[in-house]
This record gives C-alpha cells, sequence and structure tokens, in this order.
C-alpha cells in the first residue's frame, strides 16, 4: 500500500470526508437538512455527498428546523442514524423543543428500549463577521439538557475524528462546529485518520508549569496564542482543549490543574450561566487543595451577541486572556 | 380598579363568534396569478398610482444594484438582492396606511425604504453597526427578522392587540416562500385566522430557498392553498405585475380593516439574483430559467402598459432614471463615511437597568478601552 503524505486540509474538508466515510460504511446514515444536497450546505461541508448517495441518503428538506430534527427523531426510532444540519446555531432553536422534550429524554422514557442514534451538527460562534442570528454560541443550553453528548472540534484531525465518533454513537449528539475554523488548515492525511477516540477525552495542546488555559472549538487558536506571548512574561501555560463538554473530562483537566496550581477557561459564549461556571466549580469541588488561586473565567459578555463591528470587544482575546492569567498572581485578601 | 378600567382609552372589541366555514369555494385561490398589466383591467387602473408604482419601480432596482456593489466594497456585510421582486416589495409598501404596521423579513429592505425609513437606517442591520438602525414606532415597521417566519405571529399579535383596542391598523407580515414550512408560519395563519386579526399575509414566492426549489418545499397546487384550511381566503397574484399586487394587497387590507379577517398572499416572483453576494447560484439552477423571467421583468412590464397608454414618455423615463441616480448617489456617499460606533454601546440596550454583573463588564471594557487609547495602539491593535 503505498502511503500517501499528510497534506494540508480544512477543518471543513474533513467534516465532508467523515460523513461520506460514515455514509459509505454504514447504509443506515442519513444526511439531511436546508440545502444539504445540491449546494452541499452553505458551508459546502456536504459537498458531492447527494451526487454520490442520493437524494434519500442526503436530502433537501423543507425549511423547517423542528421538522428536520422531528423526522430525524422518526427516522432513528426506526433504526436509521439521521445526521441532521441545522443551518447556523440560532436558526437551531425552532427544533429546541425537539432536543429538550424527545431527543434527550427517548432512552429514558422508553427504559432504554428505544435509543436515539442521531447526530446534531451546528456550525456555532462568531468572529465571522455574520450579521445578528448567526454567531450565537449555544452549547450552555445543550449542556444544561441531560440525555445528550456535546462535542466540539478545535482542530482537522479532531473535526474528522468526533465526527464519525458521534455518528457511531448511540446516544444523540450535538456536534458543534466552530464557524471560524472551518477554513483553518492543518496537515492531515486522510488515508490514515487519526483513531476515532470515544467521545469524552479532553486533550493537552500545549504543556506548560504555571497555570492552565481550559478551553475548546473557537477559543483554542487564542489560547494558543496566548500561551506564546505570555511566555514573554514567565508564564509556561498548560492548554487543555476539552473537545468533549457532556461527557466532561474531569481526569484530564485535574490532572493538569493538579500540576499548574492554576486554571483559567476560556469560551465566546456568555460567563453568566455558561459553561465557564460548571467547569470552574468542578475543578475547584476536585483541587482545592492543590488551587493557587481561584479559578477564573475569560468569557463572551453577557450581552446579545453584536453586530459584527464590535464583536472584536466582546470575543475573548488574547489581552483579556492575559490579564487573567496576571490575576492568577492570587494574593489573600488581608 | 382593573387594568382595563384604568386605561381610558381602552376599548375592547371582542371578535366575532367563529363561524364554521362550510363552503371552501370563496376561500380558494384562482388557478392562474392575477394579473393586470396587459390586460383590459388595466384601463381601470389609477394613472397616478401607476407612474408613482414605476418610479418607485426604477428607484428601487438602482437601490438594489448600489447595495449590492457596497458589499463588493466591503461597506455591507452582506446584502440579499430583491432584483426581480421590487414590484412585491413596492406594491406592498405602498398598499398600507400611514397607521398600518410592516413585518419584513430579512430580504425587504425595499418595502422599509418604501414605508419612509432612511435607506441608511434600513442598511445597518446589513453593514454590521447595528442589528436595527430604526425606531420601529416611527414609521410603523417591525425589525427586519433573519430568523424566517418568526416575525408572523408577531403581526398577528400587534393587529389583534390594535383590534381589542378599537383601533383599524391592519399588519402586513413578508414571508418568503421557503419560510412557509416553518411552524411559526402555520401557527400564525391559524391564530390570524381564530382570531379574524387584520393581518395580510404576503409570501413573495421567488422560486427558491437558498438552493432548494419550490417543489421540494411544498406539494401543495400553490402556496397560496395553504389559506384554505385555516379558514381565509388565499389569493394569487402576479408579483412582478405592481398594478396587480397593488390591487390585490389593497383589497386584502381593505378587507382586514372592514373586520373581515386575515388574508394569504402569494406574489409569484422570481430571484433574478443569487441569494445574496455569498451565494453561488451557478450550483442550483441554469441561465435558461432566469432569461425567461428577465424577459417578464416587473420594470419592463410596467414601463410597456405606461408607453402605450400614453402615460410615460422618453423625458419622464429619464426623469425616473435620473431620480433613482440621486437617491443612489445619496445612499453611496453616506454609506461611504465610516459609522462612528461606541463599544459601550454593547451594555446600553440589555436591560432597562443593568445587572451588577454587566455593570462589571462594562467596567472591563472601559479600562480595556482606555489602555488601548493610550498606548496608542492603532485599528487593529487589540488582540
Ligand atoms: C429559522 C431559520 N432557518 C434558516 C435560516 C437560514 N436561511 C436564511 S434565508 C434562507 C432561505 C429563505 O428562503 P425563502 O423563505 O424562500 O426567502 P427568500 O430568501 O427566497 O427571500 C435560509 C434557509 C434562517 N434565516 N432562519
Amino acid at each position: 500500500m503505498t502511503t500517501v503524505a499528510a497534506k494540508p486540509a480544512t477543518m471543513a474538508q474533513a467534516l465532508t470526508r467523515a460523513l461520506r466515510d460514515a455514509m459509505a460504511a454504514d447504509p443506515g446514515v442519513h444526511v439531511l437538512g436546508e440545502d444539504v444536497g445540491a449546494l452541499g450546505g452553505v458551508f459546502r461541508v456536504t459537498d458531492g455527498l447527494a451526487a454520490e448517495f442520493g437524494e434519500d441518503r442526503c436530502t433537501d428538506t423543507p425549511l423547517a428546523e423542528a421538522g428536520i430534527l422531528g423526522t430525524a427523531v422518526g427516522m432513528a426510532m426506526y433504526g436509521l442514524r439521521p445526521v441532521v444540519e441545522m443551518q447556523f446555531d440560532a436558526f437551531a432553536y425552532p427544533a429546541f423543543e425537539q432536543v429538550v422534550s424527545h431527543v434527550t429524554k427517548m432512552r429514558n422514557r422508553t427504559r432504554g428500549k428505544m435509543p436515539l442514534p442521531l447526530t446534531i451538527r451546528v456550525p456555532y460562534g462568531g468572529g465571522i463577521g455574520g450579521v445578528e442570528h448567526h454567531s450565537d454560541s449555544s452549547e450552555a443550553y445543550y449542556m444544561a439538557t441531560p440525555g445528550l453528548h456535546v462535542v466540539t472540534p478545535a482542530t482537522v484531525a479532531d473535526a474528522y475524528g468526533l465526527l464519525r465518533a458521534s455518528i457511531a454513537s448511540d446516544d444523540p449528539v450535538v456536534f458543534l462546529e466552530p464557524k471560524r475554523l472551518y477554513w483553518s488548515k492543518d496537515a492531515w492525511n486522510p488515508q490514515e485518520p487519526a483513531p476515532v477516540e470515544p467521545i469524552g477525552r479532553a486533550v493537552v495542546r500545549r504543556p506548560g508549569r504555571s497555570a492552565t488555559l481550559i478551553t475548546y472549538g473557537p477559543s483554542l487558536v487564542v489560547c494558543m496564542e496566548a500561551a506564546e506571548a505570555a511566555r514573554a512574561e514567565g508564564w509556561d501555560l498548560e492548554v487543555v482543549d476539552l473537545r468533549s463538554l457532556v461527557p466532561f473530562d474531569d481526569e484530564t483537566v485535574c490532572a493538569s490543574v493538579r500540576r499548574t496550581g492554576r486554571a483559567v477557561v476560556v469560551h465566546e459564549s456568555g460567563s453568566f450561566g455558561g459553561p465557564g461556571g460548571e467547569i470552574a466549580a468542578r475543578v475547584t469541588e476536585r483541587c482545592f487543595h492543590h488551587l493557587e488561586a481561584p479559578v477564573l473565567r475569560v468569557a463572551g459578555f453577557d450581552i446579545p451577541y453584536p453586530p459584527p463591528m464590535l464583536e472584536r470587544h466582546h470575543l475573548p482575546g488574547v489581552d483579556r486572556i492575559l490579564d487573567a492569567v496576571g490575576r492568577l498572581q492570587w494574593e489573600a485578601e488581608s | 380598579m382593573t387594568v382595563m378600567e384604568q386605561r381610558g382609552a381602552y376599548r375592547p372589541t371582542p371578535p366575532p363568534a367563529w363561524q364554521p366555514r362550510t363552503d371552501p369555494a370563496p376561500l380558494l385561490p384562482d388557478a392562474e396569478p392575477y394579473r393586470v398589466l396587459g390586460t383590459e383591467a388595466a384601463g381601470q387602473a389609477d394613472p397616478d398610482l401607476l407612474r408613482t408604482l414605476y418610479a418607485r419601480l426604477v428607484s428601487g432596482r438602482r437601490y438594489n444594484a448600489q447595495a449590492t456593489a457596497l458589499t463588493k466594497q466591503g461597506r455591507l456585510a452582506v446584502y440579499p438582492s430583491s432584483t426581480g421582486q421590487e414590484a412585491c416589495e413596492v406594491a406592498a409598501a405602498l398598499a398600507l396606511e400611514e397607521r398600518d404596521w410592516l413585518f419584513p423579513s430579512y430580504r425587504d429592505t425595499l418595502a422599509v425604504v418604501a414605508r419612509g425609513v432612511d435607506p441608511v437606517e434600513a442598511l445597518t442591520l446589513l453593514r454590521g453597526d447595528w442589528h436595527t438602525g430604526y425606531d420601529p414606532y416611527e414609521h410603523r415597521v417591525a425589525p427586519l427578522s433573519t430568523p424566517l417566519a418568526t416575525q408572523l405571529p408577531h403581526a398577528v399579535g400587534l393587529a389583534h392587540a390594535a383590534r381589542l383596542k378599537g383601533d383599524d391598523v391592519v399588519a402586513l407580515a413578508m414571508v418568503g416562500d421557503g419560510g412557509t414550512s416553518e411552524g411559526d408560519f402555520h401557527e400564525a395563519l391559524n391564530f390570524a385566522a381564530v382570531w379574524q386579526a387584520p393581518v395580510v399575509f404576503l409570501v413573495q414566492n421567488n422560486g427558491f430557498a437558498i438552493s432548494v426549489p419550490l417543489a421540494k418545499q411544498t406539494a401543495a397546487p400553490s402556496l397560496a392553498h395553504k389559506a384554505v384550511g385555516y379558514g381565509m381566503p388565499g389569493r394569487l397574484v402576479d408579483g412582478n405585475d405592481a398594478a396587480a399586487v397593488h390591487e390585490v394587497l389593497s383589497d386584502a387590507v381593505r378587507h382586514a380593516r372592514a373586520g373581515g379577517g386575515p388574508t394569504l398572499v402569494e406574489a409569484v416572483t422570481y430571484r433574478v439574483e443569487a441569494h445574496t453576494n455569498a451565494d453561488d447560484a451557478t450550483r442550483y439552477r441554469g441561465d435558461a430559467e432566469v432569461e425567461t423571467w428577465r424577459r417578464h421583468d416587473p420594470i419592463d412590464l410596467l414601463q410597456r402598459e405606461l408607453t402605450e397608454r400614453g402615460l410615460l414618455d422618453e423625458d419622464g423615463v429619464r426623469a425616473a432614471r435620473e431620480d433613482a441616480e440621486t437617491m443612489a448617489a445619496d445612499l453611496r456617499a453616506r454609506m461611504n463615511q465610516d459609522p462612528r460606533l461606541d463599544p459601550m454601546d454593547l451594555f446600553a440596550h440589555v436591560y432597562a437597568e443593568p445587572t451588577p454583573q454587566l455593570r462589571e463588564q462594562r467596567d472591563l471594557l472601559r479600562a480595556e478601552l482606555a489602555a488601548e487609547a493610550e498606548s496608542g495602539a492603532a485599528e487593529g491593535g487589540h488582540r
């Protein structure tokens, strides 16, 4: 067998490849959503699937998110593995009733008799200059609903691996795609894609000794940049990429925080009632005696997502992260 | 004292008792879209109205071209053009009285402008400097709605409230063909019919929802047919015939104002340009279809009628174009100025009173901005 060298690929390409491979491997995998057929999705993630697998396997639906997810529930009930595409974060809300009332509860209501193996792909987050309703970070809503897995890749390899794992999962998965990373490139070998790891493992992207940045999805890139910049100020930052918000990898996160003694959680969505609160509480409960400072959060403001011309002030940037890192030199109040 | 008694002006008029409809026939739309231009009915049309419609169409077309050009210069984040659909946009707005309300969809900037909203303010959403640039109460225009069909129940509620207060206000709610598949569309129609709310729903059927053709959106003979099941009349009109759209909508508005309840109007038109400047229409449709529709252009149709009837000469055409050019030049000049934005506005209107948490965040941003200013960081200096 000739080996193909790793070439740069975008996250969108890796996602397409994951869908294609999953559909080829299992005839029960069906893709449905708005504009997923001839157009290949507005982000082209489903490009070519309708041509290769036919319109019954990759289906342009009527424009109705509740209908898309609701019918996917029925398809999953009958043994298929639907993968639905929600066009943008804020347009998934009409389907939220299906998420909350049925998708997350079906296994439980039926005492395990009716699991729902379905994947809900949601492009999410800002930083792409989109007008309102195109930049929401909706992960907290999904995290707060028991019965769902919530995963989000930050690298090209993870985009492939996590999507394959999500489709293979016997439970419903909300697969959050950081849309500003769609066109980010990594060297990636489609012939030898990273092994599909089970959902729920965080990974240390950058080892360090003085503090841990805990992050995921679109904020990973910013955190890596901040870690580089922090070197000049004598900070050696470790960066943990969660990859999965539900289930949550306490082990990897806490092992890191125990090593470094300090932690900052970074994400785009608002801090009040946001993912960072949960993460900070977990870390505090488990690592209290190792902590040299409170766990801090650097998040988007608690405001409706702002218009594009102001979004740079809203999104956590390198400076805001470095400020928080500075505050980790905590001194107990006298 | 009850709330009702407190408000002297509150004049509740309960909706008429629900009458089961035994004969759906009067509700059914005609098989063919209603036309005026090029038919005998055109003789009855008011010449002044036709000339006004013409001037507005020419201006609307120019507005679409200008806004599209502004996206290429990076002055607009995105622009969903309504080129080819100007007759629906303009005639819809002109069918309303001043006291009426418009509930536009994200493509309906032209209808918003036709209501009297400043063209620049109508574009702030698409420019990206604020979500809604105009005061909805000033011209009775709700914010342009990006999530599809979600504004339709609002239109029903507002019209219902006006009626309860004894005001003869009508709400016109606009939606695309794709939007008719959303649950909100169906719930809005049902509420409107049950409450006999003074609402007119205008569906601009332009053939596509982004890439998805109508045939994949509905199996109904027409979108106007959807009205019948809810118990309201459905009307089918040629959306490129400004006189016909105006007549049908005016009838529906009159009917609603007189207490006759809602109407669903489907205007059959075509989206000549791509979905937005960011869309590649060649992926889902061929040129031949577009060309057919270009030959059924709303401006040409009206111009031909006016010219044949001696209501418009070359000078008139030139004058309309010149006015449109002036509008475009003004729009261009004003859009080319950088908007002045205050980042502190992020916190200005989240609540009537900011929460303590928001005040903290406001202080953080203020400190960041001060530090930025001090370090003389130029634009882009912020990381
Ligand atoms: C609830 C919701 N889902 C999806 C979208 C994304 N989207 C924006 S425009 C559009 C197509 C709309 O088609 P149609 O209703 O026919 O209106 P047109 O664009 O043709 O004017 C879609 C799917 C949205 N804005 N809102």
